[in-house]
């Protein structure tokens, strides 16, 4: 329990204890720890970023699969309407030409009619005259009565 | 050493004296080679590996040895951060880290079987050769005023000599003149107490340890039930010890940290 010189030599080799550690010891380690803090750090910061860049785009898709659902919807209700206009419209047009052909055969049938009408009237004239020919064959002379018997074909 | 004539005060007065050369006139002058050399052995192996494994440090995967120090080094770190305030990395944490690795080493020479090393000095031609140099109060008491001048230059430092001495006069109880001595005499009393209260507590426990171990050592001598006894209880106090000494180290550091972030503040 003496204290000696021993006290001083033993405080000269702890000052240059400590001067060796502050200057070779403490400060490449803490370097080398704070660098790779920082690596780690930026390293989770990325992942983050990455992450949210990803919900971002995962947001993007969604929305553009809406739209373009939207989009097609819209162009399917475009094309049932677009059918039924042509449908309409194919309709109209059969009926009109129908009806355009209804009376076309109408006025042919008309037509018809009528012919058949004049041949009749010709040949009921004929078939009169050729009647009263027959009654008459004496006393009506074809040549003399030519004229009454025309007048009495027309009015048949 | 084995007991044949020795008694036990000659046995253990022999463990317990120093390897002192008188290097002039007066009981001053006297060096303790032995604890000198032992410290400063352990100075140069520990820190030299330590010097060592940060030379090569890598700021990627550290390796098992880099880890190793970098585990030690940010508990050290931790224990600063949470005392002091400023910037800690210029000086005040690896002053902590010096002190810690440094008495830890030299507190764990303890561990070295006191009969068997001095055989062992024995061998190589020293006659009184402690292992522990924190069991010698020169060394404790050289870094605790080593820390105590620390603390008074950083005291003065950071306050400027006027704030520290206005510091002496008016701090704890107050600026007004009446109180200026119960001032001082508190300041006084802390500055002495401290290095005191610092060294002590090391050497002290140190010293316990190994006189606890000098006890056992002396038991084994008395015949086979001491020398059973003797062993198993200094395997005991050796486990008991691992805990004490890694404690004294790390109290010894932490009061370092306090003393002199305390300095930093003024009041």
């Amino acid at each position: 329990m003496n204290i000696n010189l021993t006290l001083f030599a033993q405080a000269v080799s702890f000052a240059i204890l400590i001067w060796f550690t502050v200057k070779f010891v403490w400060p490449p380690l803490l370097k080398a720890i704070e660098t790779r803090q920082k690596t780690i750090a930026d390293g989770l910061a990325a992942g983050e970023r990455g992450k949210q860049e990803l919900e971002a785009a995962t947001q993007r898709s969604t929305a553009a699969v809406e739209e373009a659902k939207l989009k097609a919807s819209s162009i399917i209700a475009q094309a049932e309407k677009r059918a039924t206009d042509i449908i309409e419209e194919a309709k109209n047009n059969a009926k009109a030409e129908g009806d355009r052909i209804l009376a076309g055969a109408k006025a042919e049938i008309d037509q018809e009619v009528n012919r058949a009408k004049e041949g009749l009237r010709a040949q009921v004239s004929a078939l009169a005259v050729a009647g009263a020919e027959k009654i008459l064959r004496k006393e009506i002379d074809a040549k003399v009565h030519a004229d009454m018997l025309n007048t009495i074909a027309n009015e048949l | 050493m084995a007991a044949e004539k020795l008694t036990p005060s000659e046995y253990i007065g022999h463990h317990l004296s120093f390897n002192a050369k008188s290097v002039g006139d007066g009981s001053f002058w006297v060096l303790h080679y032995d604890t000198l050399i032992m410290s400063a052995i352990l100075g140069v192996v520990v820190f030299g590996f330590l010097w060592w494994v940060v030379r090569g440090a890598t700021s990627g995967v550290p390796s098992k040895r880099q880890a190793f120090v970098e585990l030690a080094v940010e508990f050290v770190d931790d224990q600063v951060k949470s005392i002091f305030h400023g910037n800690r990395h210029v000086f005040l944490a690896p002053l902590a880290l010096t002190v810690f690795v440094w008495v830890l080493f030299m507190n764990a020479m303890d561990f070295l079987p006191v009969d068997i090393m001095a055989k062992f000095y024995h061998i190589i031609g020293l006659e009184h050769w402690r292992s522990v140099p924190t069991s010698d109060i020169n060394a404790t008491f050289a870094l605790a005023l080593s820390v105590w001048v620390l603390m008074i230059f950083f005291s003065i430092k950071v306050k400027g000599l006027g704030g520290w001495i206005h510091e002496l006069f008016c701090s704890p109880f107050g600026t007004n003149p009446l109180i200026w001595p119960a001032n001082l005499a508190f300041n006084l009393i802390e500055y002495i107490s401290k290095p005191l209260s610092h060294s002590l507590r090391l050497f002290g426990n140190m010293y316990a340890g190994e006189i606890i171990f000098l006890l056992l050592g002396m038991w084994a001598a008395t015949g086979l039930a001491g020398t059973f006894f003797g062993a198993l209880l200094g395997a005991g106090w050796a486990i008991f010890h691992i805990l004490i000494v890694v404690l004294q180290a790390f109290i010894f550091m932490m009061l370092t940290v306090v003393y002199i972030s305390m300095a930093h503040e003024s009041h």
